[in-house]
């Protein structure tokens, strides 16, 4: 039995350190923001112009001119900031954030990631994925070990467009937490509860590197 | 010294601000989303029918508001941005080739309008390195790290929305709805900006100001606001 989204994001909050400027992508990743450790002390940025983003409003106290980048409803931390898209971009660019989490379709054993395009089929466009994977120092994929097909998302090569290359450090899925080393492949540093080396195996299309006694995820 | 000396950009409406806008060129639109959109000037332009239109947006707005009312009257015939979701139409006509699509980094994007009203006509980013983006681009190495050359935008006009604006043209504006409104306030060589609240020079703080008047050709006071909200998310009371 793998993790739920909200584990999944529970488990990448332990990467979180304090002082960490963040970016967190739409889906799993924007939950990390309900898992902060204690004692961390961390601000989000979207890339459509807020530091310091806030929880939801409560009800009554949706504010049109307040969104994060997945145009939700958002509020703004004690010390936020607004700023523009140009700015925003300077931020991630400039490597003045400090980790990107976001989702992907597939990643392949070098750390490419494709996350903005199935050809034929979803055409939605990149945003700014391509910007925060060609910069980003840290970089963690949030997603489900294998597509609704059943097949592995842990690839040799991607099979879509990419969105970045030899750019993911580490990744966090269902069944594990994984880091990418361009040489070696998907190093198995963590199990999810009761699941199994030969489970990940079976499920990583990729090379993977399963030395030792692999340790559980403790949550 | 004289007190009243300013240069005022002021214009009656949203029909008098598209003076000189033709078929065929190339418009920006400010915005992210359906925040911070122009949407008096949207609407006029959809009235004033002008068609074959090039425009350069974040997003494409949804069905029934935003870009998505002149996809719909068939007036733009390019949609450069970079992400496009939350439309059918703008889908149903991609497919079909009716509308051609460029599909550009976000970060990208911003540049390229900065860019473009800074006078610096092109820079290398790494964004896109290694994808189709950087298909035909130049790529040249800098700290041992490829980048692809990018163009500066070109728009004889560009929409704009901000909060408060005063009559020579200064803009202010608020929370998230700020995004692209002000480097393509830089980047339109006739900038029209609407603003929610029209005032008098002299009574915004100069420190306050976010884009200068210098920027914008173009001021008036927008009407009916309806600031759709796209995704409404809320917490419980207890949470």
């Amino acid at each position: 039995m793998g993790l739920s989204k909200d584990q999944i994001a529970q488990r990448i909050a332990q990467e979180l350190r304090d002082g960490w400027y963040v970016n967190l992508g739409i889906g799993i990743p924007t939950l990390v923001a309900n898992h902060i450790p204690q004692g961390i002390n961390v601000e989000f940025q979207s890339e459509n112009g807020i530091l310091g983003m806030g929880p939801f409003p409560f009800e009554g106290e949706e504010d049109a001119d307040l969104i994060n980048a997945g145009k939700q409803t958002i509020t703004a931390m004690p010390g936020a900031s607004f700023f523009s898209s140009e700015l925003s971009f300077a931020m991630i660019r400039g490597q003045h954030v400090q980790l990107t989490v976001l989702g992907a379709m597939e990643v392949s054993d070098n750390g490419d990631i494709a996350n903005w395009k199935i050809p034929g089929r979803m055409v939605k466009g990149m945003g700014g994925a391509m910007d925060l994977v060609a910069s980003a120092e840290n970089i963690i994929v949030a997603m489900q070990h294998t597509n609704r097909a059943g097949e592995s998302k842990l690839l040799t090569n991607c099979s879509l467009p990419l969105t970045g290359v030899q750019c993911v450090k580490k990744i966090v899925t269902d069944l594990a937490v994984l880091e990418v080393d361009p040489d070696q492949g998907f190093v198995l540093l963590e199990r999810a509860p009761g699941v199994t080396i030969d489970e990940i195996q079976s499920k990583t299309a990729g090379r993977l590197v399963a030395e030792g006694d692999i340790p559980e995820m403790q949550l | 010294m004289p007190t009243t000396n300013y240069i005022s950009k002021v214009v009656p409406d949203a029909t008098a601000a598209l003076e000189g806008l033709e078929d065929n060129m190339t418009v920006m639109f400010g915005g992210f989303g359906l925040c911070g959109i122009p949407e008096n000037s949207i609407a006029a332009i959809r009235e004033k029918g002008t068609t074959g239109i090039t425009c350069i947006s974040n997003n494409a707005g949804i069905d029934d508001f935003g870009l998505g009312l002149l996809l719909h009257t068939r007036q733009i015939k390019k949609m450069i941005a970079s992400y496009v979701g939350e439309n059918d139409e703008f889908e149903r006509q991609m497919l079909s080739g009716e509308l051609e699509v460029e599909l550009i980094p976000q970060g990208t994007l911003a540049e390229r309008c900065r860019a473009a009203g800074a006078g610096v006509p092109a820079f290398y980013t790494p964004a896109g390195y290694g994808t189709e983006v950087a298909e035909g681009k130049e790529v040249r190495v800098f700290h041992d790290k490829p980048h692809i050359l990018e163009y500066a935008f070109e728009a004889p006009f560009a929409f704009v929305k901000a909060w408060k604006g005063d009559k020579s043209g200064n803009l202010i504006f608020k929370g998230t709805a700020r995004n692209f409104n002000p480097m393509m306030a830089m980047a339109g060589k006739i900038t029209v900006a609407e603003v929610e609240e029209l005032v008098e020079v002299g009574e915004l703080d100069p420190n306050s100001i976010h884009i200068p008047g210098i920027f914008v050709q173009r001021i008036f006071q927008g009407v009916d606001y309806e600031k759709r909200i796209e995704q409404r998310t809320v917490r419980g009371k207890s949470e």
